[in-house]
């Protein structure tokens, strides 16, 4: 049987990945439907009023499979992770803790508004708990990722003990909280979330424009999602490249495992494609020589760390998965981008809806930012290995000593197949949902001017 | 060491997570009763209504869960990783009944058709029954103490967890749970179901009373450690003689039909009992079986003085926000529960 070790790391990094399916949508979607609401109180439009509340019903049952798989992760820190949590619980715990009171908290109390209390409470009131809803959901993205911050670059902390008795204690809070890296981590995962929500919600939109139903809804959806999808894929740039200018920084066998750079100190290219053998430790593919110079050093003849410069021991040995997760982040990155300026570009042209193409390709779109989210935080973690917390503490040192590898079986047995039922179910139940799709009021049709009647409705040819 | 109003600060703490745990019991404690019973409901519409009485507050209950997890890693790290490596597969079952349990409350009323409904209803109350049971099998432990070394290490199996006293305290959890949820159950009711949940009432609190004593003395005779300080301090008698005529109150609250006394009571009940098990612990948080000198204090586990400090004016800020919220919540929906089309 595998040791307690991979299969511990296996079934948190299987948990994870499962639980962020999720949050990343709750996070987009709670903004778009600030948005959509919004746009209802100002204009007092139906059509607003019928897209929030098919998008509230949507969000509630992301949202309940996220709360759900979330739980989880808190606590397997403490089962699997059993050094880990006492080396870190003076710093990580406290930031899960603000996490709970700040914004959990916050959200699910609202979350019981916005739900249930359309017809309880007052417009205003409502909106305000949307608002609280989706800002809840952003601090607690801010609270987990400072926490996970925390452990790439650690700061205002002292050791004390050793070996096993071993802990990090906070020295300065604020400078724990705002470590190099905490500030561009959040706004990429932020930003990366709004793409994740916002093309959930153009998928739909899409996919009804095709089907020609609910056309004019659809339509105000569509706009909805392109508005936050644009500003987002740009902005996402400008994180992307932040975060990576902190990794060269402070985890430079992390940048160098990205770009597959080997040479201690050497100018490194970046490359578009690639591939690492890193047993010769080598990297063939499609590069832009110097470029990694440029981006770290803003020189391309600069030299750039590379990975021989930390000993084997200490630096990520799955160097080809830690890049190619990298690049495709990247290449997604740059197709959602140009697929968001293509759209506006249409829309502008007041031809957006009629591109069916355009539309089959938004309608699978919503997998892009799913992918990227997920690839990254691969990247992420698995550049940093073989550290837990970068420098200090190592996985293979973070485990339960007591726990045994049945155990850790039993367990990931239990969660593989509970997330596959799991899985299946919000798949079918989400099909269902945009099958069904929002419930039209009277006159919703007929007040919004905002319609191009340069449908698709005009081109008729069966998907 | 330093003292905040003539307590140090892990003692603060071990205050700061009694509160969240007793906050999560008498929350979560009624909507985890609520899910225990539901299968005694058998009319579609009774169970829509008494399902839909904790819909808006339920996540929110739930929380307490989590803040009172994040508040025991941050407070006493060594102890979070114990207590639950030591648990390791009851913990796990309890997440997977966790995640059965939203699951069930979010898609029963997605499909109308019978066999969904009746998967999902009792799916929702096997997995409220098995949380609480599972839960207070963890505490039952903790308070008869467990096989711990020198190193904090667990050396029993999982049958060490199954002992005659644990379980005792999971049925009295559960029982005390039913009473609870029952009784807020009544309150949010009104006609038909009314009449029948008055009836679920006064039959859990007789369920609980009978589990009440035989606890009481299986804690007197198997568990003398619990009964330390209070020989020390006498005047912490008052505290189960308190319970006591709580639960007198409980019975005379249910008898009368003053239902919105008796939630307030059997809130009072739940906080009494974790106090009083708060109390047998003090200053120990786990308590060793195999030698007394290798339980753990909460000064032995505490993190440093800085990060309580820190989370302490943390817990202060964020304290009253929660109470805001959770009041503002409960305002918004109180009243007897009525169905439209955002129900579940």
């Amino acid at each position: 049987m595998p040791s307690v070790e991979i299969l511990s790391r296996i079934q948190f990094a299987f948990t994870i990945a499962f639980h962020y399916i999720y949050p990343p949508l709750s996070i987009g979607l709670g903004l778009c439907l600030v948005i959509m609401e919004g746009l209802y109180l100002r204009t007092g439009l139906a059509l607003y009023k019928d897209i929030t509340r098919y998008w509230i019903k949507i969000f509630a049952l992301i949202f309940g499979i996220g709360v759900a798989t979330g739980i989880v992760m808190e606590f397997e820190f403490g089962t699997n992770w059993a050094t880990y949590s006492h080396y870190v619980g003076d710093i990580f715990g406290s930031a899960l803790a603000a996490e709970g009171i700040f914004a959990f908290a916050m959200e699910s109390a609202f979350l019981g508004v916005l739900l249930f209390g359309w017809n309880r409470v007052h417009k205003g009131v409502h909106f305000f708990s949307t608002c609280m809803v989706a800002l809840g959901s952003i601090f607690s993205a801010l609270w987990i990722v400072i926490a996970n911050s925390w452990q790439q670059t650690p700061t205002g902390y002292r050791i004390e003990g050793h070996d096993l008795q071993a802990r990090a204690v906070v020295t300065d809070f604020w400078e724990m909280v705002f470590n190099p890296s905490s500030v561009d981590r959040f706004s990429h995962v932020i930003i990366g979330s709004f793409l994740a929500g916002s093309f959930l919600v153009m998928s739909v939109a899409a996919w009804y424009v095709l089907k020609n139903r609910f056309t004019k809804h659809a339509q105000a959806m569509f706009k909805v999602g392109l508005g936050v999808a644009v500003i987002a894929a740009l902005m996402q740039l400008f994180t992307g490249h932040r975060s990576a200018h902190y990794v060269s920084k402070y985890q430079p066998a992390k940048l160098a495992a990205m770009e597959g750079h080997y040479d201690s100190s050497a100018v490194a290219p970046m490359y578009i494609v690639g591939w690492v053998d890193n047993k010769n430790e080598k990297t063939t593919g499609i590069k832009i020589p110097g470029g990694l110079s440029f981006l770290t050093h803003g020189s391309f003849s600069a030299p750039v760390e590379g990975l021989r410069a930390t000993p084997k021991a200490d630096r990520p040995s799955a160097v080809n998965f830690v890049f190619q997760m990298y690049h495709l982040m990247i290449t997604i990155g740059m197709i959602l981008i140009g697929l968001t300026l293509l759209a506006v570009f249409f829309l502008w042209r007041k031809k957006l809806f009629n591109q069916r193409w355009l539309m089959i390709i938004f309608a699978w779109a919503v997998l892009l930012p799913q992918i990227a989210n997920q690839v990254g935080w691969y990247a992420a973690e698995v550049g940093r290995q073989p550290w837990v917390v970068y420098k200090l503490l190592r996985t293979s040192d973070a485990l339960s000593r007591k726990v045994t590898a049945d155990q850790v079986m039993f367990s990931l047995i239990l969660f593989t197949l509970v997330y596959m039922l799991l899985f299946t179910l919000f798949i079918y139940l989400l099909t269902r949902k945009i099958q069904h799709g929002p419930d039209v009021s009277e006159n919703a049709e007929i007040e919004y001017d905002g319609y191009y009647h340069d449908n698709i409705t005009y081109h008729p040819t069966k998907l | 060491m330093e003292t905040i109003l003539g307590l140090d600060l892990p003692t603060w703490w071990f205050l700061v997570i009694g509160g969240l745990i007793t906050g999560y019991g008498v929350l979560d404690g009624f909507d985890l009763g609520a899910g225990a019973l539901h299968l005694f409901f058998k009319k579609e519409e009774s169970r829509r209504l008494v399902l839909n009485a904790i819909g808006p507050v339920w996540d929110g209950n739930e929380v307490w869960l989590v803040i009172a997890g994040g508040a025991l890693f941050a407070g006493f790290p060594l102890v979070y990783g114990v207590v639950l490596s030591t648990f390791y597969i009851p913990f796990m079952l309890f997440l997977v009944a966790l995640i059965f349990r939203a699951i069930s409350i979010e898609f029963r009323s997605k499909e109308t058709w019978l066999w969904w409904r009746k998967m999902w209803d009792i799916s929702y109350t096997v997995s409220s029954t098995g949380i609480t049971l599972l839960l207070g099998l963890v505490l039952g432990n903790l308070i008869h103490g467990l096989p711990i070394n020198k190193e904090h290490e667990f050396t029993g199996t999982l049958l060490t967890f199954f002992n005659p006293y644990a379980i005792l305290i999971a049925f009295t959890t559960l029982s005390l749970f039913m009473l609870h949820g029952s009784i807020y159950l009544v309150m949010k009711t009104e006609n038909r179901l009314y009449t029948r949940l008055t009836v679920i009432v006064n039959n859990c609190s007789k369920f609980f009373i009978l589990c009440f004593i035989l606890t009481s003395m299986a804690t007197l005779i198997y568990v003398p450690h619990m009964t330390f300080q209070f020989k020390s301090h006498p005047q912490l008698f008052l505290l189960p003689m308190l319970a006591v005529l709580i639960l007198l109150n409980i019975k005379r609250n249910v008898d009368a039909r003053r239902y919105y006394t008796a939630f307030l009571y059997s809130s009072i009940i739940t906080a009494c009992l974790l106090i009083l098990f708060a109390v047998g612990l003090y200053p120990n948080i786990v308590i060793s079986t195999t030698d007394p000198a290798y339980s753990i204090s909460i000064y032995a586990a505490a993190s440093s003085v800085k990060s309580l400090k820190i989370m302490l004016l943390i817990a202060a800020i964020g304290t009253p926000m929660v109470i805001g919220y959770t009041t503002f919540l409960f305002w918004t929906f109180r009243g007897k529960v009525k169905l439209n089309e955002m129900s579940y």
